[in-house]
């Protein structure tokens, strides 16, 4: 699938607004679950980590280390590529898998465009760009729901947060997590595309092959989360 | 001109198209009539290369259409128009920009320029009113209309269009089939049209190729079709009670007599009335 893809287009702008336009879709269209749920998983990180750390040697302000790490690293970047696998995931695989069904990728062929350049690319080039930006949203989106969460439940004060996120930050974790974000985002476009351009059948194919497609991106994002971790930690 | 040579397909056991040959040529309308089943749309496609047949070859203007790579089939495609037997209309798109599509991506056009044409196209098809409706608010014979007016215009040099006029009423579909006659003559296309509308068959079939479970059976024209002795033939075209009688009377004006068993009071009166749901 992916030979097929890179031969000259026929008409750049049109090209360049279905780029536009997917990115538009996948990142407008799901900004608002990711800053839902990055609030939600950076106040619970807080709410927890302050429960497991009752020693009374251990400063407050490591809680905030330990949110700012679990978010960059692994919240951010994992969990919320797996909510978007299932949001962007079957929104992708169902549009191509209807126009599969539809005849309306044939109808695309037969006046001699390159279904794969037009359709496929431009999803996964603008998963590229997007998806990133997404991960930034929610780590930044994330701690500062922990900050609220430790001060709305007196669990440790703004400035001692504050204090807490400066100790001991490794720029590097930002990059390994974007690192991540671009390894998820490629899983989260093209696997999806893949099921959905080659639907075959009707309407019940069309839902099978998207559950298929959400499924399967969110086992290879765990899987290359794993790889990732242990080639680049 | 589109040659057609001894075309196969099968899928898995069954044999859907065996051993078609034809040849289609410019500035006539080429009809493939027959049954529901019995390979249109798949011998459609395999022509246009949208399914791979197994073997056999098509011809574009004499130059092997199936030998060709991907961007040799792209300089054909483009000369091509073509209308699905569900309109195939993009569902994400109004009327007025599935209709202007082709113009975007291959003209150089300015707005006006591709509105005017898009205009043009869609007046020609009876569609006004709709520019600015979707696909899903358009119903079965107007979402037809629109797709026609997508395949005709980049003005074509081969239409292939899939039942054109199922869906429509009589009156429509009459419009359709004069529409597809005059662009055919008036640009010199290659036309091909699926169809199992005995009124399209007599109205514009220069060229007739009758598929019977996906052999050719016969062949020939729209004054030949009535006069065949081919009884498959036969029992396809005349399946209405009406045109057989046509046929008859028309044989009776012609000859002076009615050439099968017919008695020729079956013919007059009351009982003779086309019977229920033909
Ligand atoms: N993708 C496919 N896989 C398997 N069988 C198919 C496929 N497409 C068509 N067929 C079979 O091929 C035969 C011919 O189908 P086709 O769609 O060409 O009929 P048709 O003549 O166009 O009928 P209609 O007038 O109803 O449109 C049918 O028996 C159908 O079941
Ligand atoms: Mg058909």
């Amino acid at each position: 699938m992916i030979k097929g893809m890179f031969s000259k287009p026929e008409n750049a702008k049109m090209y360049w607004k279905e780029f536009i336009h997917q990115c538009s879709e996948i990142g407008i269209g799901s900004l608002g679950i990711v800053v839902i749920i990055s609030v939600f998983m950076g106040a619970v990180s807080t709410v927890q980590t302050a429960y497991q750390l009752v020693s009374p040697f251990i400063p407050l302000s490591v809680i905030a280390q330990v949110v700012r790490d679990t978010v960059i690293l692994e919240f951010a970047p994992t969990l919320v590529c797996i909510v978007l696998a299932g949001v962007v995931g079957s929104k992708i695989a169902s549009e191509l898998g209807n126009m599969r069904v539809s005849e309306q990728i044939d109808a695309l062929e037969i006046m001699g465009i390159n279904t794969k350049t037009y359709l496929v690319l431009p999803k996964i080039i603008a998963a590229l760009v997007v998806i990133p930006m997404l991960v930034i949203i929610a780590g930044v989106v994330g701690i500062w729901g922990g900050r609220l969460a430790g001060s709305m439940t007196g669990i440790l004060s703004v400035s001692i947060f504050d204090q807490g996120l400066l100790e001991a930050f490794l720029p590097y974790n930002v990059i390994f997590a974007l690192y991540k974000a671009y390894t998820f985002a490629f899983i989260i476009s093209s696997v999806p595309a893949y099921f959905g351009y080659y639907v075959k059948g009707g309407a019940l194919e069309i839902g099978r092959a998207s559950t298929k497609a959400v499924v399967i991106s969110c086992i290879l994002i765990l899987f290359a989360d794993y790889i990732l971790a242990a080639l680049l930690l | 001109m589109i040659e057609v040579k001894h075309i196969k397909k099968r899928f898995e056991d069954t044999i859907v198209i065996d051993d078609v040959s034809s040849v289609m040529k410019a500035g006539q309308c080429n009809l493939i009539i027959g049954t529901s089943g019995s390979g249109k749309t798949v011998l459609m496609k395999c022509i246009v290369g949208l399914i791979e047949p197994d073997s056999g070859e098509v011809l574009f203007g004499g130059e092997s259409f199936t030998k060709m790579n991907r961007f040799e089939r792209t300089e054909i495609r483009k000369q091509i128009g073509m209308l699905f037997q569900g309109s195939a209309l993009f569902d994400s798109l109004t009327v007025e920009e599935n209709v202007m599509f082709p113009l975007n991506m291959f003209t150089t056009w300015n707005y006006k320029q591709k509105m005017e044409r898009v205009n043009e196209v869609l007046d020609r098809v009876n569609l006004k009113d709709t520019n600015k409706k979707f696909p899903s608010e358009l119903s079965g014979g107007m979402k037809k209309r629109v797709g026609i007016a997508r395949a005709i215009v980049l003005n074509p040099k081969y239409l292939f269009c899939d039942e054109p006029n199922s869906g429509l009423d009589p009156q429509t579909a009459l419009v359709i089939d004069q529409l597809i006659k005059e662009i055919t003559l008036e640009f010199n296309i290659t036309t091909v049209v699926n169809t199992h509308d005995m009124n399209s068959v007599m109205e514009i079939g220069n060229y007739i190729l009758y598929l019977y479970q996906g052999k050719k059976e016969w062949e020939g024209n729209n004054k030949e079709i009535i006069f065949s002795k081919n009884k498959l033939l036969n029992e396809f075209i005349f399946a209405s009670e009406f045109l057989k009688d046509a046929k008859e009377m028309r044989m009776l004006e012609e000859t002076g007599k009615i050439p099968n068993d017919r008695n020729i009071d079956d013919m007059i009166g009351p009982t003779n009335l086309p019977k229920g749901g033909a």
